[in-house]
């Protein structure tokens, strides 16, 4: 029963740490927990440049070589003066943000498999900023890989024109969001990288065909033209689409056939609410993903 | 440096749990009448145990024994299915986030990220904790300069040795300044030089950080670090006390011998002098007092050619086998036990 006590005051002499006062958490401890996971996620992009080389092959190879080897037949269907470049230069520029959003999503399967995940579990902030920070992260490296797409802009004859730079950046930027909270949910529950992998991959095809990007809109068959109303793609590609074609000095005739704008059994869906589907989307995908994470064992 | 309780007679109750210490401090960690259930598995079957201010305590047991599970439930990351516990006088069910400032842990797998560097590593952790934006750069190079990491500090996790990296997870571990820091294997599966070396720096920060230290293990060597210890099995608190105490309470000596045929020696032994003898870890193991007078004894009326004699003072090991009936190896070599397979089951899975 001895007991060699030293003073609470004599001991703090001694050790010479500095005592770090609990904080007392609140809203600006969860923005600088939210800020930190998404420098995370820049600072690894940065330093993994061959991700981002390789995540551009896709969208180069459907812009220059599909396109190019479909414009001879494309050609007869084509108004005068378009490019079929053109015309898919925005779907594909879609196409180059969806892998990396989505991949950068999977990299919580990643921590989870590697235990860092954990680090970030037991801390004393809500999972709700550990989510939130991760979707804004991937949201932001992807929709950079779609700024070094944008800038090939000019060999789809796209023009470089700021307003419509800085629209396409927005929607980019919307889409990469959404496409992010959509992985970091399945990122929840799947526990390993090579299911995530194949699951996304199943479903990133389809998402793309279906959204519009390499065909217009109008004129299909009604059981795909229910389909593309229902992927989510559509409702971004369709406004990025409206916005190249708004900036072309083509005739009406011509935009009205290539880019006619989304409609719902014949009544036409503004771009406003088009956009504003994505973000509810992305919004509701995202909540479903804090609700996932805040569960305990 | 810090209280510690010196208790000089063998108290084996579980009830003796509080340990003996002025009563004037609330204890660091109180749980009571702890379970927690995985289905049909009882992990853990019901620990009252209470760890005081600078104490550090050891959990010593085989894997799948239910001290990661308790450990888990200590820091919050899972939910017990009854009983309570608490850590810094913050209940773990009801007030996470409090426990969850108040403790540092370090797993017993790695949880760095290898593509950062170790500073960015901290960089990360202080931000999540909230440390305050003007302590962060002194702190950091104070728990690096503790570990000897602080010119390495720019270098990738992932270039690290395994050695280096569970340094870095207890500098990190340490940086939102704990109140108690968990230490869940602290040395597993690193190799005896680098052990002794996490030892060290565990002892160097005990000298100079306020704080109390939980920790796990199924080394006996490691557990004579802790001031006190509970010897856990099967989910429960078989004995809690100094390691002075635990061994003076065996008594006995250990005795392992080599002989020419162990099953007749196993008998003669039983017959001859009444002791019960069994093979472990590859010798024929058996307890007795004054084990030095009784080795001439052994050699003239055993009656079974010997070639080899060991006599041992009594370890964490006898103690161990004293409550559970078998060596911890012997513990950990019994795959049949559904807990241990979902164990080794779960380690697999993270």
């Amino acid at each position: 029963m001895v007991t060699d006590t030293v003073t609470p005051a004599a001991e703090s002499a001694v050790v010479d740490s500095i005592r770090v006062a609990g904080p007392a958490g609140g809203r600006r401890h969860d923005l600088r927990a939210i800020s930190i996971v998404w420098r995370r996620e820049l600072i690894r992009f940065r330093s993994d440049r061959l991700r981002a080389v390789t995540s551009l092959v896709q969208p180069v190879l459907f812009l220059f070589i599909l396109g190019t080897g479909l414009s001879t037949l494309a050609r007869r269907g084509m108004p005068p003066g378009v490019d079929f470049k053109t015309f898919i230069y925005p779907g594909v520029l879609a196409m180059s943000v969806l892998f990396t959003s989505i991949f950068s999503a999977g990299s919580i399967v990643w921590d989870r498999e590697f235990g860092f995940l954990r680090e970030m579990l037991v801390a004393p902030v809500s999972r709700a900023s550990i989510v939130i920070g991760k979707c804004l992260g991937g949201a932001t490296i992807a929709t950079f890989q779609g700024i070094i797409f944008l800038a090939l802009a000019g060999f789809a004859h796209v023009p470089y024109n700021p307003v419509l730079l800085l629209a396409l950046v927005g929607e980019l930027l919307l889409l990469s969001f959404t496409l992010t909270a959509f992985g970091v949910m399945m990122a929840a529950r799947i526990t390993q990288f090579q299911a995530f992998m194949a699951l996304t991959q199943m479903l990133v095809m389809p998402l793309f065909f279906l959204s519009g990007a390499l065909y217009p809109l109008s004129g299909l068959p009604s059981w795909l033209t229910i389909l593309t109303r229902i992927d989510p793609l559509t409702y971004v590609v369709g406004p990025m689409r409206h916005a190249v074609f708004s900036h072309l000095s083509v005739p009406a005739s011509a935009q009205h056939l290539l880019a006619p704008g989304l409609t719902w059994g014949g009544w036409p869906v503004p771009v406003w609410l088009s956009l504003g589907i994505v973000a509810v989307m992305g919004l509701a995908m995202m909540e479903i993903a804090i609700a996932q994470f805040r569960k305990t064992e | 440096m810090s209280t510690r309780a010196s208790t000089s007679t063998g108290q084996r109750s579980a009830s003796q749990a509080d340990g003996d210490h002025d009563g004037n401090r609330p204890p660091v960690i109180a749980v009571s009448a702890l379970t927690k259930r995985y289905g049909e598995v009882e992990a853990v079957r019901g620990i009252d145990l209470a760890v005081h201010a600078g104490e550090t305590f050891g959990f010593l047991g085989p894997n799948g024994a239910g001290k990661t599970t308790t450990i888990k439930i200590l820091c919050t990351l899972a939910k017990a299915t009854s009983g309570t516990a608490t850590v810094a006088s913050f209940d773990t069910a009801t007030q996470r986030d409090a426990v969850r400032r108040n403790i540092g842990l370090v797993f017993q797998d790695t949880t760095l990220d290898g593509y950062l560097t170790a500073e960015q590593n901290l960089r990360f952790h202080a931000e999540l904790y909230g440390v305050p934006k003007e302590a962060v750069q002194p702190r950091m190079r104070q728990v690096l300069d503790m570990v000897g990491l602080w010119d390495r500090k720019d270098g990738l996790v992932s270039t690290y040795s395994g050695g280096m990296q569970r340094r870095l997870e207890i500098a990190r571990g340490l940086l939102h300044a704990p109140h108690v820091l968990f230490l869940d294997e602290p040395t597993v599966g690193l190799d005896p030089q680098t052990r002794l070396s996490i030892w060290a720096y565990i002892n160097e920060l005990k000298a100079r950080e306020d704080i109390t230290i939980f920790l796990t293990t199924h080394y006996m060597d490691e557990a004579e670090h802790c001031d006190r210890i509970a010897i856990i099995d099967h989910g429960k608190i078989v004995a809690i006390d100094t390691p002075e105490a635990l061994k003076a309470s065996v008594g006995k000596d250990r005795v392992q011998i080599h002989t020419a045929d162990d099953q007749a020696a196993i008998v003669a032994l039983a017959a001859n002098f009444g002791i019960e003898a069994a093979v472990h870890d590859g010798a024929l193991t058996f307890s007795v007092a004054g084990g030095e007078q009784f080795v001439p004894r052994l050699f003239t009326e055993l009656g079974v050619p010997i070639r080899s004699v060991s006599v041992s003072r009594p370890s964490l090991d006898d103690v161990f086998m004293s409550y559970t009936g078998k060596t911890i190896r012997d513990a950990e070599a019994s795959g049949t036990d559904p807990m241990r397979q979902m164990a080794a089951h779960m380690r697999g899975r993270r």
